[in-house]
């Protein structure tokens, strides 16, 4: 590690740039008590509600839209296949976060 | 320069292509100094579990330098090899590759076998002599098979009677048997006793190869013989195979004989524990299975062959800062399943990066839906979802639960659709 050659001078003009870059990074977002039921969802319905496929996309619509068909799907008052099954796990305070979460995204 | 560590330029020109600079540098990767990022984690195993962790980490705290190690370049998932099987998926459908990973969310991804993990020294070090450090460790390895436990089945010969419980080669290799088998053959599938990976998955297994024989070979039958006396779905896999499949599929459970502890792979016939002989034209041989070997070599198991975990963390109760989540993890009353793997790769994520921070992890939630298609247009799913009560992972009572059993086509045509709405879903919550 005491002389350089060539190649450590172009390694190095690299890693300062890669330093530079690297400073502007984002710093943490906070952990919530909604992403944490949010998360579970995404197994069927995308990444924070961005479904690709057959299963409806959640991603931005409205808080009351989503509050009111998780309580119906939980009473039984809106038909489903497996939502049912689901939304019988969650308070209505939990359902009031997850339906806050998902018509948050963009 | 001097104070420049190899690890911050291993690190820091990762995406530049470090290791051939660093090869043409002669530097090794061992004997690293501090890091200048807030912390590093290493996560082995990039499949539903560990590669949801690593994203979910990089999407909460982009300042934690994650490296995934997994030992395959793509990954092949065994949701819907079962579809590949039968023919009506090809191995390309169930692919994935980790791009996304690496430049949407910089993970730095390596490929390479783990042999062996230093927990003092906090070093994972690889075959061939690369070594990792890490402040944090995660393990996703998934299963290994117990090959001493069926006289005469070892992994040399399920290269012909394959066992197509990893996906991958294994599975083309089913499926290619399946279409040179002669109209009226015999298949056989040697069901594994409890707990294994996806209970459902053997049975759905049974239901695909029927659909594919009905249609090309409608004389041949398919012998499920198992290690357990009841199964996942039971009544409604039953149900669907007497409308789809009538007199085609038999099942047989350990109480009747359907526990196979013999295999002699040259006359292709299996013998129960009464030494009655079953022969069959294609043999799926599931075996019994156990926590990833990397997970015995560490020390993270119990004397049933599992990793115990604290199940709101997911970190060993074994070795401090190093976690376990997906199949190898013994994590309450959740399945072994990759809906469940990747519920934990989140949580798991929560909790590494609230512990990096000095943060409390809010309360963690858990869902498990296993879809299982009966047929390409017949499925059916179970679902719960969970908590923690009393420390361990529980379901909440009132919700999950099967399928109706006396649902109309129309609905389990709905959820045949949703079951590849899932499968779109979770691969890309987990690889894009
Ligand atoms: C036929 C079949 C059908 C299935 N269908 C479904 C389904 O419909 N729905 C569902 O939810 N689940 C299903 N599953 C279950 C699902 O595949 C597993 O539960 C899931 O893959 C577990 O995730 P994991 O992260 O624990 O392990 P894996 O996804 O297997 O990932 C483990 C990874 O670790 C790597 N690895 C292991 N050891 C090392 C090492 N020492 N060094 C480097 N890399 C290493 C492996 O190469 C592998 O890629 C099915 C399983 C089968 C067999």
């Amino acid at each position: 590690m005491q002389s350089y050659s060539h190649s450590h001078y172009l390694a190095i003009t690299l890693i300062t740039t890669v330093l530079l870059l690297g400073s502007t990074q984002a710093q943490a977002t906070e952990i919530t008590p909604a992403s944490m039921l949010a998360n579970s969802c995404a197994g069927c319905h995308g990444t924070d509600g961005h479904s690709p496929g057959a299963i409806p996309a959640i991603a931005g619509k409205s808080t009351e839209f989503i509050e009111t068909a998780l309580k119906d799907f939980r009473s039984g008052n809106k038909a489903s296949t497996v939502m049912e099954r689901h939304a019988k796990g969650y308070t209505d305070e939990e359902i009031k976060l997850l339906a806050e979460y998902f018509a948050s995204q963009k | 320069m001097t104070t420049l560590s190899r690890r911050k330029f291993i690190r820091l020109a990762g995406a530049a292509g470090a290791s051939s600079v660093l090869a043409s540098l002669g530097w090794g990767l061992s004997g690293c100094q501090k890091s200048a990022k807030k912390a590093r984690v290493v996560i082995v195993g990039g499949g539903f579990g560990g590669a949801t962790c690593a994203k979910y980490i990089r999407r909460w705290d982009p300042s934690i330098e994650v490296t995934l190690i997994e030992r395959m370049t793509t990954f092949s998932t065994c949701p819907f090899s079962n579809a590949v099987i039968g023919g009506i998926r090809n191995l390309n459908d169930i692919t994935h590759n980790y791009n996304a990973l690496r430049q949407k969310y910089g993970v730095n991804v390596v490929h390479g076998n783990v042999i062996e993990v230093d927990p003092v020294k906090r070093r994972v070090a690889m075959e061939g002599g690369m070594a990792h450090d890490y402040d944090r460790l995660v393990i996703s390895p998934g299963i290994d098979f117990r090959w001493d436990a069926i006289e005469g089945y070892d992994e040399a010969t399920s290269a012909t009677l394959p066992h197509a419980w990893k996906a991958g080669t294994q599975t083309q290799t089913l499926r290619d048997q399946l279409v040179s088998m002669e109209d009226g053959g015999t298949v056989i599938i040697v069901a594994p006793p409890n707990p294994f990976r996806c209970p459902p998955g053997p049975y759905e297994r049974a239901s695909l190869i029927a659909h594919y024989l009905k249609e090309n070979k409608p004389k041949s039958k398919i012998l499920i013989l198992d290690a357990k006396e009841k199964f996942s779905k039971q009544p409604l896999f039953v149900q669907g195979w007497e409308k789809l499949y009538p007199g085609m599929i038999e099942w047989v459970g350990s109480n009747k004989g359907g526990e196979i502890v013999r295999v002699d792979a040259q006359a292709m016939t299996v013998y129960d524990k009464f030494d009655t002989a079953h022969k069959g034209n294609v043999i799926n041989i599931i075996p019994p299975q156990k926590a990833a070997s990397i997970a015995h070599t560490m020390g993270l198991v119990n004397n049933d062959g599992w990793a115990p975990v604290n199940q709101t963390t997911f970190e060993s109760t074994q070795h401090k800062d190093i976690h376990i989540i997906g199949d190898a993890s013994i994590a309450g009353k959740m399945p072994k399943s990759g809906f469940a793997a990747n519920s934990q790769g989140k949580v798991c994520a929560a909790a590494v990066v609230s512990a990096i921070n000095n943060k409390t992890m809010p309360p963690p939630s858990y869902v498990n839906t296993c879809y299982s298609l009966v047929s390409p247009d017949y499925g059916i799913s179970v679902a719960a979802v969970y908590n923690i009560q009393n420390g361990t992972i529980s379901t909440i009572e009132g919700a999950g639960g099967v399928s109706p059993a006396d649902a109309d086509d129309v609905f389990r045509k709905k959820e045949a659709e949703y079951a590849v709405g899932w499968y779109q879903s979770i691969t890309s919550d987990i690889f894009s």
